[in-house]
């Protein structure tokens, strides 16, 4: 649609998938992904905060009780695979889904509506679904890696964790083969975490790219590319809430292998 | 892939919510929940207990119904009895006061009949004397023959 006047093709889908950022190399910032995903990160929380220091045990109503829906499913799942004691997994899982849900629900919004308006006001380019920027989901998955680790050492202690690198899953003997085993299994998680969720919502939002230039090729196309845009933004409802799910329930696992002996 | 800070700053972002859910949506909302599930699950067992405890006075009722019909059921055998008795009672009261009142009539008219025969003995004796007084036509010298007249009134009674 937004390929009017100098731009062609290429150069729109590379403008969509451009960061605003500020800064060079490494030390620089994706200010989107960072606004986005902070601004969705404190409505949903700020606003779940709110309603939770009014929450009373009546009869819950409208809000607390959507609220307390996922909650209490999220609770359940956590129930079922996390079998020890802990205050901090249930939330870490009700945050991880809540949020993952909110930031890939941003690419319901058709491609070009926000980055639109946000060129209007001056800003040249926007990404704005913060969960298709790999800084994010690496920033989530090393965080969920380090309170993997964290819940390690509580609950096997040093000692405790060094045993189970060193001797599982072939005996004392093998301890270096089981040392490696144990790395790359650890290294994974957090990898496949981050790549998962990326992976999926950048080719979701590619396709969306994609049906928005060839709409944009000829007017003709207009009709069959808005049906394909409804019908491919109906299944990614699905998509968006499997991938939040996804991530939460892997890290409920991960953290459960953590705490428990294999 | 394009890494650099931004990944920083998201794990910070990602610190805050888990440390705002952990410390201000969790614990009211969970307790919220236990609280109303503990309610419900009074609630229920308190209807439960009330479904009891009325099951227990309908059948306290039943049982008082019983016992008062029973009762009843007693009261007026006893009474059916008692007028029975009373009845009987009275007939062999009237019998006794019948016959009381039979022999008393028997012995008055007994009496009656005495006093008539006296009267009898006596005018008869009289009659006597006034007879055999004209028979014999001459007067008789009443104390003389008070004896024989004396055997006489008592032969004939």
């Amino acid at each position: 649609m937004a390929t009017a006047g100098s731009q062609t093709s290429g150069e729109y889908i590379s403008h969509h998938l451009q960061n605003l950022h500020v800064g060079e190399g490494f030390w620089s910032l994706h200010l989107d992904t960072l606004i986005v995903s902070g601004l969705l990160g404190l409505i949903a929380f700020g606003g779940m905060m709110l309603l939770a220091r009014k929450a009373s045990s009546g009869i819950p109503t409208g809000a607390q009780n959507c609220v307390e829906m996922i909650v209490s499913v999220v609770n359940d799942q956590v129930k079922d695979t996390f079998h020890a004691k802990s205050d901090l997994v249930t939330p870490l899982a009700i945050t991880i889904f809540v949020w993952v849900f909110l930031m890939n629900a941003m690419d319901l919004i058709p491609v070009d509506f926000l980055p639109l308006a946000a060129s209007s006001a001056g800003v040249e380019y926007l990404k704005v679904v913060p969960t298709t920027d790999p800084n994010l989901t690496f920033g989530m998955s090393i965080a969920v890696f380090f309170i993997m680790i964290a819940m390690n050492l509580k609950f096997k202690g040093v000692r405790g964790l060094l045993k189970e690198a060193l001797t599982v899953p072939f005996g004392k003997y093998l301890f270096p083969v089981n040392l490696l085993f144990r790395i790359i299994e650890d290294l994974a998680k957090p990898i496949s975490l981050a790549l998962r969720l990326f992976g999926n919502m950048y080719a979701g939002e590619m396709v969306f790219i994609l049906l928005a230039v060839w709409m944009g090729a000829s007017y003709w196309w207009v009709p069959a590319g808005a049906v394909l845009s409804l019908g491919w933004a109906l299944f990614h409802i699905l998509i968006i809430t499997l991938q939040a799910f996804v991530f939460m329930m892997l890290t409920v696992v991960y953290m459960s292998m953590a705490a428990e002996n294999h | 892939m394009n890494i650099n800070a931004t990944l920083l700053g998201q794990a910070l972002w990602f610190a805050l919510f888990i440390w705002l859910t952990m410390k201000y949506v969790w614990p009211p909302l969970q307790k919220a929940m236990q609280d109303r599930q503990k309610e419900i699950a009074d609630g229920l067992a308190a209807g439960e207990k009330g479904r009891q405890e009325l099951a227990e006075a309908a059948e306290k009722v039943n049982q008082e119904l019983q016992k008062t019909k029973e009762q009843a059921m007693e009261i007026i055998s006893q009474a059916e009895k008692r007028s029975g008795e009373l009845i009987e009672e009275a007939k062999n009261h009237a019998k006794v006061e019948g016959e009381r009142i039979v022999s008393a009539a028997k012995a008055e008219i007994e009496q009656e009949v005495n006093r008539a025969k006296e009267q009898l003995r006596v005018q008869v004796a009289s009659l006597a004397l006034a007879g055999a007084e004209q028979i014999l036509q001459k007067e008789i010298d009443a104390n003389a023959h008070a004896d024989m007249l004396k055997r006489l009134e008592s032969e004939l009674g």
